[in-house]
């Protein structure tokens, strides 16, 4: 592991202090004078068409300032991908699902909101409701957007190598299916927006929870019927997101019109239950393997058959699809494979991306499988993975560029620190270990507008002010860019100062999503502050009489390489420059975009998806009691490489939190919907991992040094959600003989399956 | 609609006076009428432990107290455990330990472990986890914030954390 002055270093998050002191300001901390505050009026009903909506006793109410209907605005929809734009702000006419946007309210505050909201009445005509994905592929199933008579607004069907061929030649071909739940993001801070109106100007400045502040105000501004650059996002603290805030939602259109309407700030927060039903929530998804093997294990052919149930509207749908088709390519090398895809609505609350966007589900099903095969055909699951194991440098067949890969090792280091050889099969009846593979990219490389852009400004103080468009949500990326910053600028943490997210002042940003921050803002940030350097650094060279290459920063000061007399401090350095009259502060500029010689159309054409690729095994170890059917995982270990880690205290609470978080989602967590309505949109209701089930974790780190990184770095924390799924339920596979191939695992799975067990014996 | 009620009471040791509806909550007393957001709002079922604040020296939910039941008390929020500036052990283990990332449940959780450290200031790892079990993290994993409770319990930090507890009239 690369250990610099500062990248490499444990460092706190740059704003930990101000977090722990309950001083940090999430969206919903804003206060501004003559805030007026807004409350959505929801659907009661699957599937209608609202025919009339009364909100006259809503106005009457004393303190009530606006309320808007679907019909009161453009006739625009939106949508977070330009050709899949599917929901309106309020309905015009239709509602799709138990949750969907009516009509709005704004009040004096928040009670008095909620009571008008209440108090609007709205006139439904009922229609049909579909409820899964299979069913509402059928023939005369109801149609729940009519520019998709069957339902499936997306379907991807791809194909590498000669899958025929493949199985033609496998000594055995395996099918089996699975089934992946809805799961919540359950980001603690809830959704909220905050805007102003600037009536002289024209313009809005919007305070609003997001991952993609520059999408973000594209989309609003597109809404509107506004241009674009009168519309400023500033991204205030954001409390989680794991995907959820990628997309934009009612509230930020809403606080928009109402703040221009009434020419006061108006604030929209929504409540818990809201955020369950009707932000996103995980794909749930059938997931059909066809898998063809040599004798001894090696994949020769897979036919993957995906039906997601998208819920409502699209989201991401395409991407999610394309993603799902792709990233089932690593970690394994697959050379004849065939993925068919389809995003498919209903009347339920929407999909959207989340923490292994639409990978979790496949990678689930792969990985169960591949266990059951190792079994069937009496090879071991650890050995079969290895010799499947993609290699750096190989020929991918989809064209990845897979400069570093510590699959292989991943493997190995997890199945060590799991005790496989000791354990695995051997162990009590009831205790078992299980592992599983992934693989995730750095950023999703080939779509238009994934920049981003840095300005670093050194003032005459030796202050360092960094301008970024990354998007902080909690993962820690303005240290990790300070951090890059003062590494190249040889200053320390403490002088650099970061202002980040806000469209109005900081340069462009793709967003937090797809994994991409630390490469591409990383990058940017590092252009910018070498662009600082290579205006200073001559400066100084000439007075030290050397080259500018042969010049050493750290710590505030500046010497000749291995001639550490001869240097200067950077204040020092600073007013030697200004007494020359050279324009202070040094500002740098820079950006980044993935290596361009690549695809622009996921659906459509292969290539290389992402600078980089992280790769990374999961193991777990398991107690099942046998009497309650309760699963404690006593142990999980992931073995991963992310290339050089800038911060491997971050590092470590990326992959701690996405274990906690997939292990969740293999025992515990289900948004379950019957016949529309959500059952369990609560905390409480919910079951989300708590610290009571937090089993003991280690992370076990795979040295690489990636070329396309900054200083080797490749993501983190994101693919690590891929494998506890499938680890833990291997695991229970080993511990007590049974096979799942549904999520979550639940006690009464377990009790049934014991039942049956002991009956047939 | 709602009766008002005059409410004093102590916030970090500093005298309010708030007029609540009989229906608002200790929370919203707090956010919204004192000013004092980092106490915050998770879920207001009392589920997630985002709003703990201290009341009496009690760790409480401040969603499903009613501000005038906090009438005569004295309560403590996460804005008052720093003294002078100077963060608390407990505080200061969350920053250290990489505890705190998206930092929404930190006040929480940190508020949580005050009242848990000043009761006891020896707990065992499981009553530790015991108490820190209302409240939900989904970034961290757990797993830093239990090393950073375990790490103030270890170095004998609670006796700095009952006399700051004490001098904020947040402990009996």
């Amino acid at each position: 592991m690369k250990v610099m002055n500062v990248v490499g270093q444990r460092i706190p998050q740059h704003d930990a202090t101000v977090k722990a002191m309950g001083q940090a300001q999430f969206t919903d901390d804003l206060t501004l004078p003559g805030m007026l505050h807004g409350r959505l009026v929801r659907s009661t009903i699957p599937h209608g068409r609202v025919l009339h909506v009364d909100l006259s006793k809503a106005l009457a109410l004393p303190g009530v300032k606006a309320a808007l209907i679907g019909a009161d605005m453009p006739d625009k929809v939106y949508g977070i991908v330009p050709m899949a734009k599917d929901e309106y702000v309020l309905a015009r006419p239709k509602v799709r699902y138990i949750g969907d946007e009516v009509a709005a309210v704004v009040a004096v505050d928040q009670e008095t909101a909620e009571e008008a909201a209440r108090l609007v009445r709205v006139e439904y005509e009922e229609l049909p409701a579909v409820f899964d994905p299979l069913d509402a592929i059928k023939e005369g199933a109801p149609v729940i957007h009519d520019r998709h008579p069957n339902n499936t607004s997306t379907s991807i069907h791809k194909q590498f190598g000669d899958v025929d061929k493949g199985f033609a030649a496998s000594a055995y071909v395996f099918e089996d299916t699975f089934y992946s739940q809805a799961v919540n993001h359950a980001c603690m801070e809830a959704h909220a927006a905050l805007a102003s109106y600037d009536a002289q100007d024209g313009d809005w400045t919007i305070w609003t929870s997001t991952q993609i502040p520059y999408f973000l105000k594209r989309n609003i501004a597109t809404t509107m019927g506004v241009p674009e650059n009168k519309v400023r996002v500033i991204k205030p603290k954001v409390g989680g997101g794991f995907g959820q805030k990628v997309d934009m939602f009612s509230k930020d259109v809403l606080a928009c019109w109402f703040a221009r309407e009434l020419n006061r700030p108006v604030k929209f927060v929504y409540d818990r239950e809201e955020v369950f039903q009707t932000t996103r929530q995980r794909h749930p998804m059938y997931l059909k393997v066809k898998t063809g093997v040599s004798k001894r294990g090696k994949i020769l052919a897979q036919h993957i058959t995906a039906h997601a149930d998208g819920g409502a509207y699209n989201s991401t749908a395409p991407l999610m699809i394309a993603l799902s088709c792709f990233f089932v390519m690593i970690p394994y090398k697959i050379d004849n494979l065939v993925y068919e895809g389809y995003h498919i609505y209903t009347n339920k609350p929407v999909g959207g991306p989340m923490r292994g966007h639409g990978v979790v589900q496949p990678r689930f099903a792969i990985e169960r499988q591949i266990d059951l095969i190792a079994k069937r055909i009496g090879v071991d699951p650890v050995e079969m993975r290895i010799a499947n194991a993609i290699k750096p440098g190989e020929p991918h067949p989809a064209g990845f560029v897979i400069n570093t890969c510590g699959f292989s090792e991943s493997v190995e280091e997890a199945a060590k620190a799991i005790g496989w050889k000791e354990k695995r099969g051997k162990l009590p009846f009831g205790r078992g270990v299980g592992l599983a593979g992934s693989a995730w990219p750095s950023g999703v490389a080939n779509m238009a507008h994934l920049s981003s852009g840095a300005v670093v400004q050194l003032t005459r103080e030796g202050r360092v002010n960094v301008l970024s468009g990354a998007a902080d949500i909690g993962q820690g990326a303005e240290t990790v860019i300070n951090q890059i910053v003062a590494e190249q600028l040889g200053v320390l943490m403490e002088d650099v100062h970061i202002t980040a997210a806000d469209t109005g002042t900081c340069p462009l940003d793709a967003g937090t999503f797809g994994s991409g921050v630390t490469v591409r803002a990383g990058h940017a940030a590092l252009a910018a502050a070498n662009d600082v350097r290579e205006q200073l650094f001559p400066f100084i060279a000439d007075w030290l009489e050397c080259g500018a290459d042969e010049l050493e920063a750290a710590d505030r000061r500046f010497w000749v390489r291995g001639n550490p007399e001869r240097g200067m401090s950077l204040s020092e350095a600073l007013k030697r420059y200004q007494y020359a009259d050279m324009p202070v502060p040094i500002v740098g500029r820079g950006s980044w975009i993935p290596p361009a010689d690549q695809p622009t159309d996921l659906l459509t054409e292969n290539g290389n998806f992402a600078p980089n690729y992280s790769f990374m095994t999961q193991a777990a170890e398991v107690e099942v009691d046998l009497e309650t059917g309760k699963v404690t995982v006593v142990h999980m270990v992931t073995a991963h490489d992310c290339g050089q880690p800038i911060n491997p205290l971050l590092v470590e609470g990326q992959l701690d939190g996405s274990m906690v978080g997939g292990m969740g989602q293999a025992l515990y967590e289900d948004s379950t919907c019957i016949d529309g309505q959500q059952y369990n949109p609560s905390f409480l209701d919910y079951g989300m991992p708590t610290i009571l089930e937090m089993p003991l974790m280690e992370s076990v780190h795979i040295d690489t040094d990636d070329p396309l990184g900054p200083f080797g770095a490749k993501e983190a924390g994101e693919g690590t959600q891929l494998a506890p799924a499938p680890a833990i339920v291997n695991a229970i596979a080993d511990a007590i003989g049974v096979e799942f191939d549904r999520l979550p695992v639940t006690p009464e799975m377990i009790l049934s399956a014991l039942k049956k067990r002991r009956e047939a014996s | 609609m709602n009766d008002k009620k005059i409410i004093e009471f102590t916030i970090n040791g500093d005298a309010h006076t708030l007029v609540c509806a009989s229906n608002t909550t200790l929370l919203e007393a707090l956010r919204e009428k004192a000013f004092l957001t980092g106490t915050k709002r998770g879920c207001d079922l009392g589920a997630c432990g985002a709003c703990t604040v201290i009341v009496d020296g009690e760790a409480a939910l401040s969603c499903l107290v009613l501000a005038r039941d906090a009438d005569g008390r004295a309560v403590q929020t996460i804005e008052g455990l720093a003294a002078d500036g100077k963060l608390s052990p407990l505080q200061k283990a969350f920053v250290d330990y990489g505890a705190i990332q998206c930092g929404f449940c930190s006040p929480g959780f940190i508020m949580s472990a005050t009242a848990l450290l000043a009761e006891d200031p020896n707990p065992s790892q499981q009553e530790i986890r015991r108490k820190l079990a209302g409240n939900l993290c989904r970034c961290t994993g757990y797993q830093k914030i239990l090393e950073a409770v375990d790490a103030v319990v270890a170095a004998g930090g609670t006796t700095a954390i009952r006399e700051m507890s004490a001098a904020a009239g947040g402990a009996r």
